[in-house]
């Protein structure tokens, strides 16, 4: 190849480059880096639903792109890096292990928008979101609690981060204050997506009494192996999980992510966009309740209907005193309401779960 | 701490049920390496296996045809290998990723229309008066045939590579297969039909995780089975019964380990969910520490010349 065939080629390449990058800048383009795969039926399924919010708002304004199945530590730095260098104006990076990563991509490229969820670690071009996801935990705990015939309620438990500790601690209390017997066996799982060793929880907790299975990971698993043992009630986790209602989901937690991203999206494109820590709960639609089921009776689900109802308009907060750590050591007092700090840092267990909190 | 909360008769029938995808897998490995070919697809072949397992068996209603079906797709996927190693003579170590990757990506286009259906329940073999015994009926006789056809292809496997001629004639051209080739053996031919069942076998062990274990389909519901099973076999040093005993213990030790977690043991979690991996490792590579070595042409390209 001659040197002026080179350069002409060269200068080609950089024109369709060019070009290329400016097509693109008509376009806003928004990521969103998953944990696990879009087909999970649960916590992925409902992020790709709000990238599906964000397509249908938009239309051809925008472009969505997203990477599934990314694990949390060193790779996902690499998966976010890529999308940034593939020209996304917004990235949402939508795991709690995604955070230290997403603050380190977000530090090389300051004119890109990050949404970070579930975390705690904001900049100026990163901003957190999260669902006060232990206000549905409430609500389950109560219909746990009013349900259990055998007192034991099994609980599979991904990672002790704040969020986790939190939905534990929010079940507890509202299972204990209907039914003071009720004792929680908690599985700790290591895992966020594994279908198998989700189903191997289910079943150790069945096979040692639990009727009620609470999960905190993210696929339908353990509600095929509740279906499985039969008479065991559970509720759908991050997504409705309609498929296995009335029997055994009874309920769920539907995380509602659409109006949020759509939100943020528009605020990119009218250039409004800034760093901000978002909680919302069920009042603002963030954190819906799945319908309750025909299996449940029908005084519990007002009670339940009630208490989400209670907790939706700010009347009742579900962590309110007198409650005491697990040491027994005093937490709130009479009446007092937990502050959003200690929540969203929460690393401990309410008095009466028995068990350690993995360091 | 309540250790009466664990019945051990569940538990070790929980064992088998736990132990049988990495088990099949495994096997299917086995053979496959002793052959002399490294297939690192079989998480891959493993995933079409599960899906493929899965929507024969909705379709038709039958688990039988479901497991056949998983069988014949983790050939199908295992024949791409081979058509890709034994002829176009590409390397196995790249050829094996790409099929994982590739098996990955056709199961959940697969799946599209299969996500929240339920499967046909596979029954559990009925035998008689046996299911009935106090604490060996539900550990040994209550379960579907599946596991028992898992254990029965280990023994044949034993079997077949130590006893018969078409085993010797498989080992040797794992082990030289330029010797082999000389003495006039189908060296291709025999890694092709040790490679398809070894896609056959690891399509089973899927197709267990998606209508036995879970039973539901899942994208990526497999989640490093056979990459394990891959380990397994390295660490059981290419010996059929060690094979056999890693999945076991991999199997028991997960399933303790969630079952102690239950009971609130106190030992810390983050021991118990690495242990599974951690004494499976150490049990094999002790057994094997004065024995261990691989086929001789392990991974290496054959063409033959002169």
């Amino acid at each position: 190849m001659t040197i002026t065939k080179f350069l002409a080629g060269a200068a080609v390449a950089l024109g369709l480059g060019l070009a290329g990058a400016a097509g693109a800048a008509e376009k806003t383009r928004v990521g969103f880096i998953y944990v696990g795969p879009v087909g999970d039926g649960g916590w992925t399924y409902e992020h790709d639903r709000g990238r599906q919010a964000v397509e249908a708002e938009f239309g051809d304004a925008v472009e969505t792109v997203y990477r599934e199945s990314v694990p949390e530590g060193a790779d996902a730095e690499r998966a976010i890096t890529e999308m940034a260098l593939k020209g996304a104006d917004l990235i949402f990076t939508t795991s709690f292990g995604f955070m230290d990563a997403t603050l380190a991509v977000a530090k090389k490229f300051p004119n890109v928008r990050f949404e970070h969820a579930t975390g705690y670690k904001t900049a100026d071009n990163v901003s957190t979101y999260s669902a006060r996801f232990y206000e549905g935990r409430a609500v389950q705990g109560h219909i746990a609690g009013r349900m259990t015939k055998s007192n034991i309620v099994g609980y599979i438990a991904s990672y002790p981060i704040p969020e986790v500790i939190r939905g534990i601690n929010a079940a507890y209390i509202h299972a204990r204050k209907v039914n003071p017997d009720v004792e929680f066996k908690i599985i700790w799982a290591f895992t966020w997506f594994d279908p198998a060793k989700e189903a191997d929880a289910a079943q150790a907790l069945i096979e040692q009494g639990a009727d009620v299975i609470l999960q905190h990971t993210d696929s339908t698993a353990p509600q095929a192996a509740a279906e499985k043992a039969g008479d065991i009630i559970t509720f759908g986790q991050a997504s409705d999980m309609a498929e296995y209602a009335p029997m055994p989901r009874v309920s769920s937690i539907i995380d509602s992510w659409g109006p949020y991203y759509v939100a943020r999206t528009r605020a990119v494109i009218d250039g409004t966009w800034e760093s901000q820590q978002v909680w919302h709960g069920i009042d603002e639609g963030m954190v819906e309740i799945g319908e309750i089921s025909d299996a449940v009776p029908a005084e519990v689900k007002e009670e339940a209907l009630a208490l989400k109802t209670a907790i939706a308009s700010g009347e009742y907060h579900p962590f309110t005193g007198p409650l005491k750590r697990q040491d027994g050591s005093d937490w709130l007092a009479e009446g007092e309401i937990a502050d959003d700090g200690t929540l969203l840092g929460m690393d401990f267990y309410v008095e009466g779960i028995t068990g350690e909190i993995p360091q | 701490m309540n250790l009466g909360h664990i019945d051990p008769a569940l538990l070790l029938a929980a064992l088998l049920v736990a132990a049988t995808p990495i088990l099949l897998a495994a096997i299917g490995e086995l053979v496959v390496e002793r052959a002399g070919v490294l297939n690192l697809g079989v998480e891959g072949m493993m995933i079409t296996g599960a899906i493929c397992g899965f929507a024969a068996a909705v379709e038709t209603g039958s688990p039988g045809l479901g497991f056949l079906a998983a069988a014949g797709g983790g050939a199908v996927l295992a024949l791409l290998f081979a058509g890709l190693t034994q002829f176009a003579l590409a390397n196995q170590v790249a050829s094996g990723l790409a099929l994982t990757l590739f098996g990955l990506g056709l199961s959940s286009l697969l799946g599209q229309g299969y996500v929240g259906i339920k499967p046909p329940p596979t029954p559990h073999l009925d035998l008689g008066p046996l299911g009935d015994l106090p604490f060996f009926g539900t550990v040994l006789f209550s379960h579907d045939i599946v596991v028992y056809l898992g254990l029965a292809l280990v023994v044949a496997v034993w079997a077949g590579l130590k006893y018969t001629r078409s085993g010797r004639i498989l080992r040797a051209v794992g082990e030289n297969h330029d010797a082999a080739h000389a003495l006039g053996y189908k060296v291709v031919r025999v890694r092709i039909l040790a490679i398809l069942f070894g896609g056959a076998c690891a399509g089973l062990g899927g197709a267990y995780v998606s209508l036995v274990r879970v039973p539901q389909w899942t994208e990526g519901m497999t989640a490093g089975a056979g990459w394990i099973a891959l380990a397994l076999v390295v660490f059981a040093s290419w010996r059929a019964g060690r094979v056999v005993l890693g999945a076991w213990l991999f199997g028991g030790v997960s399933v303790l380990q969630l079952n102690l977690q239950a009971a609130g043991v106190a030992i810390p979690v983050e021991y118990l969910s690495m242990s599974p991996y951690l004494i499976t490792i150490l049990v094999l590579v002790i057994m094997s520490a004065n024995r261990s070595r691989a086929p001789g042409s392990l991974g290496r390209v054959f063409h033959a010349s002169g």
